[in-house]
């Protein structure tokens, strides 16, 4: 903080203009129709975050071995290849892998579940290959030299070093997730697009705001829950957060 | 002990096979100090390397303590190797005291045994274990580093060390602290280490034998003094340098050369004794004046002797400089350098006169093995 009397004038007047905000949203009459959605909302988010979680978790689990393997010497040109298909796949918008999902396993939230785990699954994977890759080869040197064995050089050596790029990896891939899910209303998976589409159809802006608010607040949520997960599990010594 | 019978590498490449190392064969006795030297791409890391399995040997083997250690699995083989990289490795995941007790953990140590063992290594390298055993790597400096690389090496107390270039990325002053530290730890622990290098200079310092390599093959093995004094060929001869005599000066403690016979006298001798004593034992410059306890005070001048009545205490000049006995030649060659004289005198660790040393004593100690060699050689042609 180089000028803290700045920054608390700063503060005043955002503090200010979200108190004025406030107080013209209230007798515009905003706040109290947001509030009528409120047992949507609730219901909505929890199906939100059903899909995220699901989706998510099998990405997690299913990519960082899948990482993990490719990273594995013997994998030699394979493993770029298999990055390249990876990176030409994230480029596909996700709107498309839904329809791709669609178009295969039908409607509802099979379809939808498959389609976020694929979203999620390139990011995560993505930066466990790239972690483990980055791993210096005088350490690996050093750790066979000492007589470890290719696994116990994994788990001692090369995840504790290549955690904090893979949870940076779980971190995008989580909350682009969760700002994806809305898309899953458009094949009959609910979640809180039921709200923010159903909201531009018929043209009401509060009702479009009252799933787009809450998908933004959990994007943010998973964001620093990610982010306090990577704090204290990522030893101290790699961990360029705690420094 | 380490033996390696014709360790052979050859690795294949686009262009066809490479002999990184061909049918290397030598011995390293218990306890000793070997280093590998050569210019790069000569094939001492490879051959290093091999005896770890860092590098699969394609053919050869390599015995440690009698024992072939293709009978070995490769982790136990690692395990009974301490092993130190230049890039040093510590896992910065780690605390120091997780660092150290790696190999001990591996070997299934239990945790007060290895916790125990990582405060003694500390003590050992002089640094202090509260202050260092938990922290991270990144916390400390180049040195302190390389220091715990040493310490985790030695951890599990192995009989053998490998070293490629450990000391080559820390700077010169540095490097020579390290160097002095693990000379002197060696003293006591009596590892046979065998030790990458391609600093001819750190070579001298630390070998007790050094094994010169060239394109892959073995040149010359021989101890320090016997290298420099008689290397085998050109290619040896220009790789230690054109100044391989000074070199040689590290390796001669004064111990070596000195002669015990010296001439002296006291405050309380007349100036005429000087000069009788300075012809007896055929001094031309002047002669060095003790006290009781035969501890140099000064020096008197031939021709302070020739040209005055008197007594010693009352003419005699300062000392330019003095040599202990364990200094090495190379300090004894320099003072006499800087002070332009031919010869100093000598104290042991009372302080007290016990010979002189000259320059010509210097020149004769080197040149005795260079006509040695001269006389082998003309030997051979006949």
């Amino acid at each position: 903080m180089p000028q803290p009397a700045v920054h608390r004038t700063v503060l005043v007047i955002a503090f200010i203009l979200v108190f004025l905000a406030g107080v013209w949203l209230s007798a515009s009459g905003f706040i109290s129709e947001f509030l009528s959605y409120r047992e949507d909302i609730n219901y909505l988010v929890v199906q939100h975050m059903h899909l995220t979680a699901v989706s998510g978790g099998l990405a997690i689990l299913f990519a960082i071995p899948l990482g993990v393997l490719l990273s594995r010497p013997q994998m030699g040109k394979v493993a770029e290849s298999a990055m390249q298909v990876l990176n030409i796949g994230t480029t596909i918008p996700t709107l498309a892998v839904l329809a791709l999902s669609m178009s295969l396993l039908g409607i509802g939230t099979t379809p939808a579940l498959f389609a976020l785990f694929v979203a999620t699954l390139l990011p995560i994977t993505r930066n466990t290959y790239a972690g483990l890759k980055g791993v210096s080869p005088a350490l690996m040197e050093a750790a066979a030299g000492l007589g470890m064995s290719s696994t116990q050089r994994l788990l001692r050596i090369e995840l504790p070093s290549a955690m904090y790029v893979i949870f940076a990896g779980i971190r995008t891939a989580l909350t682009i997730n969760v700002g994806t899910v809305p898309l899953a209303f458009l094949i009959g998976a609910g979640g809180l697009g039921e709200l923010i589409f159903t909201g531009i159809d018929l043209y009401s802006p509060v009702m479009m705001l009252a799933g787009a608010i809450p998908t933004a607040i959990l994007a943010i949520l998973v964001d620093a829950f990610i982010a306090t997960m990577a704090f204290w599990l990522v030893p101290r010594g790699v961990n360029p957060a705690r420094r | 002990m380490i033996r390696l019978d014709n360790l052979t590498k050859v690795f294949k490449t686009q262009d066809g096979p490479v002999t990184a190392a061909d049918r290397i064969s030598m011995e390293v006795p218990a306890g000793e100090i070997c280093i590998l030297l050569g210019p790069s791409g000569c094939g001492k890391t490879t051959t290093l390397k091999m005896i770890n399995r860092i590098i699969p040997p394609t053919s050869g083997s390599v015995f440690i303590n009698g024992e072939d250690t293709a009978q070995l699995d490769t982790q136990t083989l690692r395990h009974n190797i301490g092993y130190v990289i230049q890039q040093i490795g510590l896992f910065p995941n780690m605390t120091i005291e997780e660092n150290i007790a790696v190999v001990p953990r591996l070997m299934g140590w239990d945790k007060k045994k290895y916790r125990d063992r990582a405060r003694e290594l500390m003590d050992m390298i002089a640094m202090d274990p509260d202050a260092f055993l938990k922290r991270y790597p990144h916390e400390l400096s180049g040195g302190q580093q390389q220091r715990i690389g040493v310490a985790r090496a030695l951890a599990a107390d192995p009989p053998v060390m490998l070293m490629d270039e450990p000391f080559g990325s820390i700077d010169p002053i540095n490097r020579a602290v390290i160097q002095d530290e693990f000379l002197k730890m060696q003293q006591e622990l009596k590892k046979t280490i065998i030790f990458v290098s391609h600093d001819i200079d750190e070579a001298i310092k630390m070998g007790d034998r050094i094994a010169i390599f060239r394109a892959g093959q073995l040149e010359q093995y021989s101890e320090p003094d016997e290298l420099l004094a008689a290397p085998k060929d050109e290619f040896v001869e220009s790789f230690l340098g054109e100044d391989r005599a000074l070199k040689r000066l590290n390796l001669v403690k004064v111990r070596d050369v000195v002669s015990d016979s010296i001439g002296t006298v006291q405050p309380s001798d007349t100036l005429a004794t000087a000069q009788q004593r300075l012809e007896e034992y055929g001094y031309q410059s002047a002669i060095i004046m003790t006290n009781e306890q035969f501890q140099p005070v000064g020096m008197v001048l031939a021709s302070v002797t020739k040209s005055t009545r008197g007594y010693c205490r009352d003419h005699y000049l300062p000392l330019p400089a003095l040599v202990g006995l364990d200094d090495d030649l190379r300090k004894v060659a320099s003072l006499m350098f800087a002070h332009g004289i031919t010869w100093l005198p000598c104290v042991d660790d009372k302080g007290r006169v016990c010979g002189q040393i000259t320059q010509r004593a210097i020149t004769q100690h080197l040149g005795a093995r260079y006509a040695m060699q001269t006389a082998g050689k003309s030997g051979e042609v006949a």
